[in-house]
């Protein structure tokens, strides 16, 4: 090797590595700005675990439990709306914040729009429906079905409630058998159960 | 074709593409022009045909990134040519030992630069190095020596 190489691999040109999360949060803040950012996500800790939130300019996509797979919601999000995603604390802060106060038990209603575009069809009906049951009360399969207009589809209304891509701000889990039976919950009948205790309609533990 | 959720490819890449910029265009503004390359890179995204070699597409923008930070800074009359002032945006990173021969590395031609700095800040075979400029492998030899040429003929005097 020349005295030329040997100066160049000697000279430690790269200098501090960098802050990746700095780094995120600069990059992201600017891509919102330019209105590059389609979708942003953002973690947060709550009583039924880690939840992560997707949103988009219009408003809220999409939460997860931690059961559900980051890399499998990236790549759906990025089929289905954009592969222009970031990570982004600042993006997700006021649903993360709403989502805060509702565990703790300071908020009984979500502001954060609803970004309805995953929901489509006779599901868009039924979660529409879902969504004006105020904090605190129930509904039946049946009913929601009705709101939709299809007063027999009470089972199609529960495929909806299970697809549903935003829990907890879509309520779904105050939607119940006519005979008083829970039903069921795709993030598991101990959260169902969770928020409706949380709520007052089931007795606290 | 399915491309990669965004985040992904900065995951992936941030750190070396960081390391390269460092070398391309010193400590001072190697963030910016980080932050440059993946804003470009977001804003072509979506329109994007070829997804095959997404490291090659970033490392193509970063090296443009710093040739139109060279190109402003030399348009620039009042920045010194050498490392002797290091405080203008050329010859940032100036550290003991670095008697100007960086300085020389970031006045290289883009491709002759970026070749160099793959083969020498961050290792790789000629290979690689092909593959993440999407040249041949002997074209990246080629630009490797080209380079060393021109260094020599910088600061082996």
């Amino acid at each position: 090797m020349t005295d030329l190489e040997h100066r160049l691999r000697a000279v430690p040109a790269a200098g501090p590595d960098i802050d990746a999360t700095r780094l995120g949060e600069a990059l992201s803040r600017r891509a919102a700005a330019e209105h590059l950012l389609d979708v942003a996500y953002g973690e947060l800790d709550s009583p039924l675990g880690r939840l992560t939130v997707f949103v988009t300019p219009a408003g809220l996509l999409r939460i997860d439990y931690d059961n559900d797979p980051l890399d499998q919601a990236l790549d759906e999000i990025t089929t289905r709306v954009s592969p222009r995603i970031l990570r982004s604390a600042a993006a997700t802060d006021g649903a993360r914040r709403e989502l805060d106060e509702y565990f703790a038990g300071r908020r009984h209603a979500f502001e954060t729009p609803v970004d309805w575009r995953l929901i489509r069809g006779f599901a868009s009906g039924v979660l529409h429906a879902t969504a004006r049951v105020p904090f605190g009360q129930v509904t039946t399969y049946r009913q929601v079905a009705t709101e939709a207009g299809s007063p027999r589809a009470a089972r199609a209304a529960g495929n909806a409630l299970a697809s549903n891509p935003i829990p907890i701000v879509v309520p779904c889990h105050r939607v119940l058998h006519a005979d008083g039976g829970l039903g069921g919950y795709s993030g598991g009948l101990d959260r169902k159960r969770f928020l409706l205790r949380l709520e007052g309609v089931l007795p606290g533990s | 074709m399915q491309l990669p959720p965004f985040q992904a490819l900065v995951d992936a890449h941030a750190r070396e593409l960081h390391r390269f910029l460092v070398a391309s265009v010193g400590a001072q503004e190697a963030e910016d022009c980080l932050q440059e390359t993946f804003i470009s890179a977001l804003r072509a995204y979506p329109r994007l045909r070829n997804g095959d070699n997404l490291r090659a597409w970033l490392y193509t923008i970063a090296s443009r990134k710093a040739t139109d930070l060279h190109r402003r800074a030399g348009a620039r009359p009042s920045l010194p040519l050498d490392g002797e002032h290091a405080d203008g945006p050329a010859v940032p990173g100036h550290q003991p030992g670095d008697d100007g021969l960086w300085t020389a590395v970031r006045s290289l031609p883009e491709r002759q630069r970026a070749a160099v700095v793959h083969r020498y800040v961050l290792d790789l075979a000629y290979r690689e190095i092909g593959s993440r400029m999407g040249i041949s492998e002997q074209a990246a030899r080629q630009n490797v020596s080209a380079g060393l040429r021109r260094l020599r003929l910088e600061v082996d005097r």
